[in-house]
């Protein structure tokens, strides 16, 4: 027994287990996805991640060790925020006639996402270091975590922060377009990509690879637009 | 495969000093999208005939990452398990802001995109 949990303490302080745990945690999440017909509620990530979460905290598992093999896999966000470049070029055409909408759309949509998560978390009486954390929910973890430490916004409660907005977005994108009557797979993706980043552009590009390539969009010019707007919008609630 | 791999982290690198460099609030991997964005554009006028990028090994490398593009959030996502204190703290009101905001956000962005779209076709 003593051999057994001696493996464990060896492994769980190794990069190669939490790495494993990530990757297995995700292709069961993608399963379980598949198998509900990729249902919104069955979000993969949510999935991955609760099961992640419950295997940390019942293994007593610090998040640093576990991210010491996860961030391998973290740092891929950069080079596929790159990589969206090539989609963007295969629907160079339809990108450049949507461009007034476009811009429109990002104006709008980038204010509403800021104005909208501060004001409603101010009602509800949230201090001053939550409220620079919340404000850029919608954009891309690594832009948001940047934008909200800057102003006093603590980092780590950004991501959970923004994850989760993807999470909500992608659940709710195709539903609540629908019902809208926004039919239209460009306007649905720039709409997803806007405000719920690259969460939102992985739902986004499983619809549609026109969606996908106007949220990717969406993703890339709401991360500089919000980055604008954050500090603005903070002044105007006396922060 | 391997020359797709360093035109992505090359892309992604520029874009990190070009970031630095300028002070800009845009974070470099968005400045490394509008580099390759541009190469792949200046790519096609200078060599017509070339084969296009989804025919190379750019095409695959791409392709398998943006197809798995929800995993590389699960590392970021996981970190939730530190916000215990935040989250009992301030629980409903921020449950209740990122709901609304985030349905809002998709609302008007959509709309918007599509009122303007109709404008412009009239």
């Amino acid at each position: 027994m003593s051999g057994l949990s001696g493996l464990w303490v060896y492994l769980a302080a190794s990069p190669l287990l939490w790495l494993t745990a990530t990757l297995a945690a995700y292709v069961l999440a993608d399963r379980v996805s598949a198998a509900c017909g990729r249902h919104p509620l069955a979000n993969p990530v949510l999935l991955a991640v609760g099961l992640l979460a419950a295997v940390l905290l019942t293994t007593g598992t610090p998040y640093p060790t576990y991210f010491q093999g996860a961030q391998f896999v973290h740092f891929l966000l950069g080079p596929a925020t790159v990589a969206l470049a090539v989609p963007l070029w295969r629907n160079r055409r339809e990108v450049a006639q949507a461009l007034l909408p476009l811009l429109a759309a990002l104006l709008a949509g980038s204010v509403t996402a800021v104005v909208s998560a501060v004001g409603i978390a101010w009602a509800f009486g949230a201090p001053a270091p939550v409220l620079a954390a919340i404000a850029p929910k919608s954009v891309t973890a690594a832009i948001a975590m940047g934008v909200a430490s800057q102003l006093g916004g603590d980092p780590a409660l950004t991501a959970t922060l923004v994850i989760s907005t993807g999470i909500l977005g992608a659940m709710m994108a195709w539903p609540l377009l629908g019902a809208l009557g926004v039919r239209d797979p460009a306007a649905r993706g720039f709409a997803a990509g806007l405000a719920a980043h690259g969460i939102g552009t992985a739902r986004a590009f499983q619809a549609d690879p026109v969606a996908g390539s106007f949220a990717g969009i969406a993703m890339g010019l709401n991360g500089v637009v919000t980055a604008a707007i954050v500090p603005v919008v903070l002044r105007l609630f006396g922060l | 495969m391997l020359g797709a791999l360093l035109l992505l982290l090359g892309c992604q690198l520029a874009g990190e000093i070009a970031a630095g460099a300028s002070g800009l609030p845009v974070p470099g991997p968005v400045l490394g999208m509008a580099l390759l964005f541009g190469l792949l554009v200046l790519r096609e006028r200078l060599r017509p005939l070339a084969p296009p990028p989804d025919k190379t090994a750019l095409g695959p490398l791409v392709t398998a990452l943006l197809v798995n593009l929800s995993l590389l959030f699960v590392p970021a996502g996981t970190g939730v398990v530190q916000q215990g204190p935040v989250l009992l703290q301030n629980g409903p009101g921020l449950l209740v802001a990122l709901l609304v905001s985030t349905a809002l956000t998709l609302a008007v962005t959509g709309w918007v995109f599509m009122a303007v779209a109709r404008w412009v076709r009239r």
